[in-house]
């Protein structure tokens, strides 16, 4: 009896984790609030991106205002392969990437191992 | 808390309890207070060390995305709260498994840190290259001001042994120039008035003024450091995979950890403990961070290295094409040759054909007019006065002096011209001499012809034979004709000539070439920028002019021929290195999950948490190391 119920919580715990995981859920998204010519996100680096998707409005100066509150290590870079900015961001203290917004396109953005991500939209 | 207090937190609490499990077999020695004590020490060591795991692994879980932290985080609590329960129940724990787990993940990542940042280092190192004052002119003297506040056409005074705060034109004085910081190129430079200085260079034994050209975010350094940058955090196309792997890396291994626990607990009959322990191992061993760093750290230290030697590479997708490189393809002018056309012959009357010559090459803007006046100055012959001046494109310039015409160029073009037969027989000599041949006529009668000639670079013939050896085919593409090209060519070893072919049909040519292989491009980028641009790889050599440094996927910071090679082995090298450290992070997974889930546990291969634990540690480490010593490797 304990077997079946162990088997039962096992596959549970399996379908659960592929739900979870693979399946399909709603990114966090932030327009940037426009102030005096100037738009800027605060994004909250916890645990990954908070937001995780950024929208900017074309043409106007734009940083996205990185601070880490997770001592991850992998965390501790952010890389914009595609803008060419690597950015270390230590712990705590608020980091600001500013963003070409001339030209629209999708930037992604990574942490330094790849692991999480996030993504810019110029428009 | 840091990673590094961290780690001595939970290694001096672990260290009691590794002492008992190395004496207790021996002596029966047990720690005072038994299990409480190991709870104790544990507890706080989840507290303090693995706490941030588990708030980082949180997080990331709320946002449907796993980590490295999950997988520590989950496979220590999983055996730590197992041996709380095991504890009160009165059966055997095992708390030191989450200790040592928790030990080694961090002493891991204490020199994994350490490492990541000395691959890294290459930019702040060309940061730190940047002068700090400068000695501007304002008013009458010369005052010291920091580099920050130096604009355009700023006069700027440096002495000997100073760093020259930008780039510019010297204006006075002369001095040698150790430029090794940005050229690679270990000997001095000599440089005079009109000559340009680069910024962060150092200035050795005389004293100059120079104005300032290019300042802040314009100047070389700038330049470089901007695309060291951007190629230390490029991709290169081989990561697609990892990308890929990444994503559902976590979540699978969880659910390999949890159908290896049931395996082993409800098909194969064993205890829940053993089950655990082989489901933790799985979770511990498992290492998403080596497959992670492979590819970017080894592409930090490879293109670090490159900078230091004068050679910077865009990205990580023209490191992977120099690896499928088939032919070499250079231009000739500037880039096989020294690019500085000499006279070397004069054939007739040299105070008669010099004078008409200088006159109208004066007038002209072809690279050669430049070697026939820098002739008459140095034979003290002044230029006749031309009138009615005409380029006549594609063969030479004519015009008038007096009522005369006059007319400087090709010879084969111009089949109007009278030559004499002796004359005909010099011009076919100096052609087969691997020189340019122009002739000067008076009323279409040639009166002279001069020689020019641009020699070969030194290390030429060393640098081609050299990357003969590597497998390579070079040709050479250059529109000059074809009895010049063939002559330059044997002297440096090319054996296959395309010449005669006009800078803007150069990257046709390259199309042509690709059909068979991959094709890289090797030129000065003057006015060869669309060629550079067509070739998988595009070379721009020496010149370090906006153009060049645009156009070239690879740009040598001087003009010596060996940087080719040199570049070629690096991005070679830095790319054989992406691949083994992707294959090993592979690998180690690959085999270690088995391993770890106990599947060879019928052989009696079978690993503990704690050894899976110190495997991951080291696995990512390994990866790390084996990119920094990329930078040592020798090239």
């Amino acid at each position: 009896m304990a077997k079946i119920i162990i088997l039962i919580t096992g596959l549970a715990g399996i379908a659960f984790i592929a739900w979870w995981f693979f399946g399909k859920h709603t990114v966090q998204t932030k327009m940037a609030k426009v102030f005096k010519n100037k738009q800027s996100v605060d994004i909250a680096v916890k645990g990954g991106y908070f937001p995780e998707k950024v929208i900017l409005k074309r043409g106007i100066p734009a940083t996205l205002n990185f601070k880490r509150l997770d001592s991850a290590s992998c965390l501790d870079h952010v890389i914009f392969s595609d803008l060419g900015i690597n950015q270390e961001l230590p712990e705590g203290k608020v980091e600001s990437v500013k963003i070409d917004t001339t030209k629209s396109g999708e930037y992604n953005w990574q942490c330094s191992m790849n692991m999480f991500h996030g993504k810019v939209i110029v428009k | 808390m840091k990673i590094t207090t961290r780690f001595w937190t939970s290694l001096i609490l672990s260290i009691p309890m590794l002492l008992e499990m190395i004496i207790h077999p021996f002596t029966g020695w047990m720690l005072p207070g038994g299990n409480w004590t190991m709870f104790v020490l544990t507890s706080i060591i989840m507290f303090l060390a693995a706490g941030q795991f588990i708030t980082s692994a949180w997080a990331a879980f709320l946002k449907h995305h796993a980590n490295m932290d999950t997988l520590v985080a989950l496979g220590t609590l999983t055996t730590y709260i197992y041996s709380v329960y095991a504890m009160l129940t009165k059966r055997p724990v095992f708390f030191e498994t989450a200790a040592f787990v928790i030990t080694f993940v961090l002493l891991g990542q204490v020199l994994e840190e350490k490492m990541r940042s000395n691959a890294s280092s290459a930019i702040s190192k060309l940061i730190n290259l940047n002068a700090k004052n400068a000695l501007v002119k304002r008013g009458q003297d010369f005052i010291q001001i920091p580099v920050s506040q130096v604009v355009k056409n700023d006069l700027i005074q440096v002495k000997p042994g100073e760093k020259i705060p930008v780039d510019g034109k010297i204006i006075s004085g002369s001095s040698n120039i150790d430029e090794s910081m940005i050229t690679g190129e270990s000997m001095p430079v000599t440089k005079t008035v009109g000559d340009q200085v680069i910024g962060a260079t150092i200035n050795q034994t005389g004293s100059f003024v120079f104005t300032a050209e290019k300042v802040g975010n314009d100047t070389m350094l700038a330049q470089i450091i901007a695309i060291v940058k951007k190629a230390q955090s490029s991709h290169a196309p081989i990561q697609k995979l990892t990308d890929k792997v990444a994503n559902i890396f976590v979540p699978t291994v969880l659910i390999i950890a949890i159908a290896t626990f049931v395996v082993w607990n409800v098909f194969l009959g064993q205890a829940i403990p053993t089950a655990l322990n082989y489901a933790v191992s799985v979770m511990v061993i498992a290492c998403p961070c080596a497959l992670g760093l492979a590819t970017p750290t080894a592409l930090m230290v490879g293109t670090g290295r490159g900078t230091k030697m004068g050679i910077l590479i865009k990205n990580g997708e023209i490191l992977e094409a120099v690896n499928h490189i088939g032919t070499m393809v250079f231009d000739k002018t500037g880039t096989l040759t020294e690019g500085k056309p000499e006279v070397t012959d004069l054939i007739g009357n040299k105070q008669q054909v010099v004078p008409i010559a200088a006159g109208l090459e004066k007038l002209s803007e072809h690279p050669l007019a430049a070697a026939i006046i820098t002739y008459a100055n140095k034979e003290k012959i002044v230029p006749a006065v031309v009138s009615d001046f005409q380029v006549l494109e594609g063969r030479g310039v004519c015009g008038k002096i007096g009522t005369e015409s006059v007319y400087i160029g090709k010879l084969v073009s111009a089949a109007n011209l009278k030559i004499s037969v002796s004359l005909a027989n010099e011009a076919e000599r100096l052609e087969t001499a691997a020189k340019t041949v122009v002739a000067v006529s008076v009323q279409n009668e040639v009166i002279g012809l001069i020689a020019i000639q641009d020699a070969p670079k030194k290390n030429a013939k060393e640098a081609i034979s050299e990357l003969k050896q590597m497998g390579l085919q070079t040709v050479m593409l250059t529109g000059d004709n074809q009895k010049v090209a063939q002559s330059i060519a044997e002297q440096v070893g090319i054996k296959r000539v395309i010449a005669g072919v006009l800078p803007t049909d150069k990257s046709d040519v390259i199309k042509k070439l690709q059909e068979k292989h991959y094709v890289a491009f090797v030129g000065d980028g003057i006015n060869d920028a669309p060629a550079l641009t067509q070739a998988n790889v595009g070379i721009a050599m020496g010149s370090g002019t906006d153009v060049a440094i645009d156009a070239g996927g690879i740009v040598l910071m001087n003009n010596d021929l060996t940087a080719v090679v040199r570049a070629l082995k690096l991005s070679r090298k830095t790319f054989q290195r992406i691949k083994l450290n992707l294959f090993w992070a592979f690998i180690y997974n690959i085999i270690g999950i088995p391993i770890a889930a106990g599947v060879f546990a019928g052989v009696g291969l079978i690993l503990s948490p704690e050894i899976a634990g110190l495997a991951m540690a080291f696995s990512s480490l390994s990866v790390v190391i084996s990119s920094v010593l990329l930078g040592k490797s020798k090239i």
